[in-house]
């Protein structure tokens, strides 16, 4: 009788076995091989090849264009996000639901339709892009059309990290420290911004991700005109195309590689939120 | 520095919070706001810090209006029910942070901020902890830190919301103790919010009995126990017993039960309410009062043994309670199911046709 031990419901060895075994083999099939097998491919004319693919004049500009439109979406991001939780957590008002709901559209719509969308109402037929135009300020097939579509879309990643926590945390610490006669920066600086930090980073970890990565929307606006418009998942696409199969799988490198990065620090910051 | 509250009016939306609320907390005391959950105890306590703005009314602080002055410039200590401390700040940092967000033209040296905190935890008795977070601490400890914190700042004017509520009994009333002293040695004037009779007639010096957004009875302890000026307050303000019945000629009676009153009582319909040690337990019915009874539950815990009485013959709302000494539990060992009598010694009558009730003595 010692040796047998206790179960729960629903806790079945074969139930369980085959429900790992399932889990195991889906994860090798479906992301471990397709991540090993960009890699295979990008070396597969060996590290001078990859290098070379890598320092191909057009794919240079395609990273350098990539890292430009994150470094100016995720600051952006950020702080509209900041200010939006704060908003929609910290006061009533009338529509507040409407707008917590509202927030998630870009979550909701196709990338591509976001593009399009874009593309209608700022390209040089469309309402404000004509008015622009008289100015000569050419906002499609150009930077500032892909950093305005990448906003678009990364836009919900930090507020719907950052609403549900000050939900939780709730006021009580900022009316202490108001009553203790901090200032409203002092109170943001202090309190309000230590509380929040790992999810504020790991919503700048996701808005940075898919700034990084978008195709779609990107796609539909920058007219991917090679060593100007093209954003490195746009040269991906370019290379393939064009048959360069190494070339296409180095630059993918490259992007799987940041995802990878990604998943480390989104590791490392979800071990400390759950230590806080 | 006493607090003078006139005219107050607080609304949330469409709910009236606060109804023309007038009140003077006396300068050095301890006063506290004592009602059931929705009686706007909570929402006074927050107007007088700031941290809610009436739609009418004015706040003075020794004088002062102070009504349109904001939460920062009042310079009041608060202690937040759940505390509120800076979970990302250790205990010397969450003590020492209203002298940090002062002007740098006010705020003492690191030196001298390092001995101020030192000071207070050693008088919160915490000394110990003082690099510690606040997740790694007991709830007693999180409320003593609360309470060092607010005093950094030296107020003269400390509110506390429910300070002891989410505590376990025997902290809640070691720190009640501590308060008290902490109170009696520094001298400011305290206003604490409370839903415990018991919390508030032990350890204040005056109490203000509110109920859905009104001020019932401002008395001391004492008085407000003693005499108090409603059925509400009676019936808050602990156990309670209830005859409800016709008065005719000098004899309240309803059913199989009768009581003699002293002279001078009208005819009326009317409630007597009497505590738990106003009433006397007997075999047999005497000429005062006929109240039979049968004995429902015995409860030997505490310093008295308390006796649950069902009505026999007649009707209450509720079971009456009267307390009897272990010694007399002893002598007569009354069984579940035992027919007795109660005998009234002090009661109050709650007359239909008076304002104000009367207290009646047979002794």
């Amino acid at each position: 009788m010692a040796a047998r031990k206790h179960r729960r419901v629903g806790d079945s060895p074969v139930v369980r076995r085959s429900l790992v075994g399932l889990a195991v083999a889906l994860t090798l099939l479906f992301l471990f091989m397709p991540l090993a097998l960009i890699f295979v491919q990008a070396f597969a004319e060996g590290w001078a090849g990859y290098v070379s693919n890598i320092l191909n004049e057009y794919t240079l500009h395609a990273i350098g264009l990539t890292l430009f439109v994150a470094l100016l979406t995720v600051p952006l991001n950020m702080v509209f996000g900041v200010f939006l939780a704060w908003l929609v957590t910290r006061f009533r008002f009338p529509g507040r639901k409407l707008l917590t709901t509202l927030i998630d559209i870009p979550f909701a719509v196709s990338p591509v339709v976001a593009g399009l969308l874009f593309l209608l109402l700022y390209g040089s037929n469309g309402w404000v892009g004509q008015w622009l135009g008289e100015y000569d300020i050419q906002l499609m097939f150009s930077w500032p059309g892909i950093v305005m579509v990448t906003v678009f879309v990364t836009c919900p990643f930090v507020a719907r990290e950052l609403i549900p926590l000050m939900q939780q945390q709730g006021r009580e610490e900022e009316e202490a420290g108001v009553v203790l006669g901090a200032s409203g920066w002092q109170l943001f600086r202090r309190v309000t911004l230590p509380n929040i930090r790992w999810a504020l980073l790991y919503g700048v970890i996701l808005t940075n991700a898919r700034a990084v990565g978008e195709f779609g929307a990107v796609s539909v606006v920058s007219g991917s005109i090679r060593g100007q418009t093209n954003t490195l998942p746009l040269q991906v696409e370019l290379l393939y195309q064009d048959y360069n199969t190494v070339g296409a799988f180095a630059a993918s490198s490259l992007l799987a590689g940041i995802a990878l990065i990604t998943l480390v620090v989104k590791a490392i910051v979800e071990w400390r939120q759950s230590r806080n | 520095m006493s607090i003078e509250i006139q005219g107050i009016n607080k609304f949330f939306d469409k709910f009236q919070a606060l109804h023309d609320i007038n009140l003077t907390i006396p300068d050095g005391q301890l006063t506290a706001l004592l009602g059931p959950s929705g009686s706007g105890k909570t929402t006074l306590l927050r107007i007088i810090a700031g941290l809610e703005t009436p739609e009418e009314g004015r706040i003075r602080f020794s004088g002062k209006d102070v009504t349109d002055l904001h939460v920062r410039d009042r310079r009041v200590g608060f202690v937040f029910q759940h505390y509120a401390l800076f979970r990302h700040m250790t205990v010397a940092e969450n003590v020492a942070f209203g002298l940090n967000v002062l002007p740098r033209k006010e705020r003492p040296g690191k030196p001298e901020i390092r001995k101020r905190v030192k000071d207070l935890l050693e008088m919160v008795q915490l000394a110990h902890l003082a690099n510690r977070y606040p997740t790694q601490l007991s709830g007693g400890q999180k409320q003593r830190i609360a309470l060092a914190r607010a005093m950094a700042m030296r107020p003269e004017i400390l509110l506390l919301d429910e300070p002891f509520g989410a505590l376990d009994a025997k902290v809640r009333k070691e720190l009640r103790r501590w308060l008290r002293s902490l109170h009696d040695e520094l001298h400011f004037t305290s206003v604490f919010v409370t839903h415990d009779q018991e919390e508030a007639l032990e350890l204040s010096d005056q109490v203000v009995v509110m109920s859905s957004g009104r001020i019932e009875q401002v008395d001391s302890p004492v008085e407000l126990y003693g005499r108090p000026d409603s059925r509400f307050v009676f019936e808050f303000l602990g156990q309670v017993n209830v005859l409800s019945g016709k008065i005719r000629d000098g004899i309240m009676r309803q059913g199989d039960a009768w009581i003699r009153l002293p002279e001078g009582c009208e005819n009326d319909d009317a409630q007597l309410y009497l505590r738990p040690h106003e009433v006397r337990l007997t075999q047999d019915a005497s000429d005062r009062a006929h109240l039979p009874f049968r004995i429902e539950a015995i409860n030997l815990i505490g310093a008295e043994v308390r006796i649950e009485l069902k009505p026999d013959g007649w009707e209450c709302e509720e079971l009456w309670e009267v307390g009897i000494s272990h010694t007399e539990f002893n002598a007569r060992h009354p069984q579940r199911g035992d027919r007795c009598f109660a005998v009234p010694d002090v009661g109050h009558l709650f007359c239909e046709h008076a304002a104000e009730p009367t207290t009646l003595d047979w002794r």
